[in-house]
């Protein structure tokens, strides 16, 4: 156990801290040229993008854990932008890596790298929600393209994204999980219809995507046709960026703190309220084992050792601590919580807490579900038998 | 940057798991606790493997080595319900070594370390656990001291004065005596010890804050290794029962309360070495930390133990069977030292709320 820097990691955190000095400018954080302009900077430095190649426009560093945790630390030190957000980069360039053409890479990830291109995940259906593998929407090879007929839903923000990479069933009588191939198209083209989908916080964040005879170029089919589920199972090979990390848990519950200490009952600060320092250090416990197991696991991470179970618990504690924050904090604003909270990036007064408590019913649905993610712990880390499957 | 255990720590804790496995692994568990005496059999052959002075400086003939590694051993203690004072005799050696006079060490530490001399800490009195509670006074103490673990086998007790200091007192001198507690847990039997005139032999005041904490992280790390061990008991027994034509391992309702106690027990381990690491590297949060996470590892431990008592159905609620003992040793690792809220409370008070 040792939770210094090295000599060299001290030197390196030193050189990032020097390149934000010299770089980055929080008074331009909203000016999206100086922010392109830092994101190339910080690229060309290897911060960023960094198990992309030069050649693609990344970074192209060596997998190192500890140094990416340098920089994530510094960058959110300074309030400095990382990668691009979105699927595309969390997503498709490594999928694109590990199983695309040539063609393909140098079509889509530099673009996508500047935030040119902006990806939809087209997986979800109506009818295959956690049992992803029953989907249904076609495609069908005719001539030198793809014509493509569906519906996808719960896509992320589909209605701001230039591209789709798609699951598509491509060979209809082949068992489910071998008929599938993961293909890319345009979304700007007349066969493609959005509809954003109002969630129950008021913002609209999930679409419907209707494909209408979509089209896209026989050379999109990424990886070989019918394996698409194998390549949509490609995760981020290098130096995956949260690791069971407290990165999102412990500013939220600083600000929970401090919500405590600013709001009073009966002429006390809150904070003061037994019950309230009971349910908040009961938090705590969980925030301080998430951030401690975070720093194990990217211990094992760079020593190549399997996390084993704990590696698999992580979305359900990071879903428990945002729930768990989200109670309290709607204990604490008292008749703030009886009132809608305002939407978009405008989150008004203390009422943004009942967003918070709303959104985290969404943390616990994307990406797997609660109970999904008790399936994976149980079969695959627990070692207990796939329940029979009904009808 | 380097959060995991040393080699030297993991080879540690296999040899510990092999050694206790082969003792008191399964139905052995049971036998173990038959009698609330100590088992003297086990009790020489686990002073072979000179667990007690893992802390003591080398220079000493101790390992030298630090409260992670004695919270390594601790929850292997937890994990195997081991019913000997292994933890207890370590810290009072540890104490004596760094903190006693020559006399001290001359007297106690090489009983203690080849586990002649087992130890007890007598702490608790009427008004509490921590030494704002404690009242005994004087070079000769008169009073007693409650639920003092192994009272009845000890050699050694460490005993807790009026303003914080910490004594040293002979449990064989005539002044003192032992009464059996009906204990819980079966495997940490314990007594109240009465006082009558007995001679008490100072150690300093410093000593008795990094003692407390240090309590505090290795009952916190004994739950972890007992909610494990009872969670996969569980687990085992899922994969062989069979009901309704089907392993009841494979009922998703089953798969989810097991996979729920993997999502308690799996983070908070590394929270426990984090506490025991930051005690010996003297970091700030220490003393807070240890208070969060006795809370923590207590609470959750039980709420494991529970869940997996249930998930045997009948069979784990009978004596017969081990997992109650698992139970009780989260629930006495829990109340010990002082429960759930008191240890959320100081450290809500020492984070300045």
């Amino acid at each position: 156990m040792d939770l210094r820097y090295t000599e060299e990691q001290i030197a390196y955190r030193d050189g990032v801290a020097a390149f934000l000095d010299k770089a980055w400018d929080i008074s331009h954080a909203r000016d999206a040229g100086f922010v392109d302009l830092f994101r190339r900077a910080a690229t060309a430095a290897g911060y960023l993008y960094r198990g992309v190649p030069r050649r693609y426009g990344g970074g192209e560093q060596p997998a190192d854990v500890v140094r990416a945790q340098i920089i994530r630390d510094a960058f959110a030190a300074a309030r400095a932008p990382m990668e691009v957000p979105g699927n595309g980069v969390a997503l498709l360039i490594p999928t694109l890596l590990e199983w695309g053409t040539e063609a393909q890479r140098e079509a889509f990830i530099p673009k996508t790298v500047l935030g040119e291109y902006r990806w939809a995940q087209g997986y979800s259906e109506p009818g295959s929600g956690s049992d992803l593998a029953s989907l249904s929407s076609r495609a069908e090879l005719a001539g030198d393209e793809w014509r493509i007929n569906g519906h996808k839903i719960w896509t992320t923000l589909a209605q701001h994204a230039t591209h789709m990479f798609a699951l598509l069933r491509t060979e209809p009588d082949a068992p489910k999980h071998d008929g599938i191939s993961y293909i890319l198209l345009d979304m700007k083209q007349p066969g493609v219809t959005v509809r954003p989908i109002r969630q129950i916080n008021g913002d609209s964040e999930f679409c419907e995507v209707f494909l209408d005879g979509a089209r896209a170029p026989a050379s999109w089919l990424v990886g070989p046709r019918g394996r698409g589920w194998q390549v949509s199972r490609s995760t981020l090979r290098h130096e995956r960026n949260h690791i069971g990390s407290a990165a999102r848990t412990t500013p939220m519950f600083d600000r929970l703190v401090a919500l405590a200490r600013r709001r009073h009952r009966n002429g006390r600060p809150m904070i003061e309220d037994p019950a309230i320092r009971q349910a908040l250090a009961t938090i705590e416990g969980y925030l301080q084992a998430q951030l401690w197991a975070g720093y194990y696991q990217q211990t094992l991470a760079a020593t190549g050792e399997s996390a084993g179970t704990l590696g698999l618990v992580n979305k359900l504690t990071t879903t428990n601590l945002f729930h768990r924050i989200a109670a309290l904090a709607a204990e604490i604003i008292d008749d703030d919580a009886l009132k809608a909270p305002a939407q978009g990036r405008d989150r008004g007064g203390d009422e943004r807490w009942v967003s918070q408590m709303l959104g985290s019913l969404g943390q616990a649905i994307s990406g797997g579900t609660s109970n999904i993610q008790r399936n994976i712990i149980a079969q695959r880390g627990l070692g207990l038998p796939r329940p029979a499957a009904g009808e | 940057m380097h959060f995991d255990l040393t080699d030297e720590q993991k080879a540690l804790r296999e040899m510990l798991a092999q050694f206790f496995h082969e003792r008191l692994g399964g139905a052995r568990a049971i036998e173990a606790v038959r009698e609330t005496a100590l088992d003297r059999g086990l009790a020489a052959e686990i002073g072979g493997l000179e667990l007690s002075g893992i802390m003591v400086p080398a220079a000493l003939g101790g390992s030298g080595l630090d409260l992670l590694s004695l919270a390594v051993v601790a929850e292997t203690t937890g994990r195997y319900c081991v019913p000997a004072p292994i933890v207890a005799s370590a810290l009072a050696a540890w104490l004596v070594a760094s903190w006693g006079t020559a006399a001290q060490r001359d007297r106690w530490l090489a009983g203690l370390m080849s586990g002649e001399i087992a130890a007890a800490f007598a702490l608790q009195e009427a008004a509490g656990w921590l030494p704002e509670s404690w009242t005994l006074q004087g070079d000769r103490i008169d009073g007693s001291k409650r639920n003092v673990e192994w009272a009845g086998d000890a050699g050694l007790l460490v005993v807790g004065l009026g303003g914080g200091t910490l004594a040293l007192v002979d449990a064989a001198a005539e002044e003192v005596s032992v009464a059996p507690v009906d204990s819980l847990d079966r495997s940490r039997p314990m007594g109240e010890v009465t006082f009558r005139h007995a001679v008490a032999d100072p150690l300093p005041l410093a000593a008795t804050a990094p003692l407390i904490d240090a309590m505090l992280v290795l009952y916190a790390a004994d739950a972890i290794g007992a909610a494990s061990a009872i969670q996969a008991l569980a687990v085992d027994y899922a994969r062989e029962r069979r009901q309704f034509g089907q392993l009841i391992g494979a009922f998703q309702a089953l798969q989810h309360q097991l996979a729920d106690m993997s999502v308690e027990i799996e983070p908070a381990r590394p929270l426990v070495w984090y506490a025991a690491h930051a005690w010996d590297s003297g970091r700030a949060d220490a003393r807070r930390t240890a208070a969060l996470v006795k809370a923590h590892a207590g609470d959750i431990a039980v709420a494991v133990a529970r869940g997996a008592i249930e998930a045997h159905g009948g069979i784990g609620y009978t004596w017969e069977y081990p997992a109650h003992l698992f139970l009780k040793r989260t629930m006495h690792d829990r109340a010990a030292m002082g429960g759930v809220s008191f240890h959320r409370e100081r450290a809500a008070a020492l984070a300045g709320w």
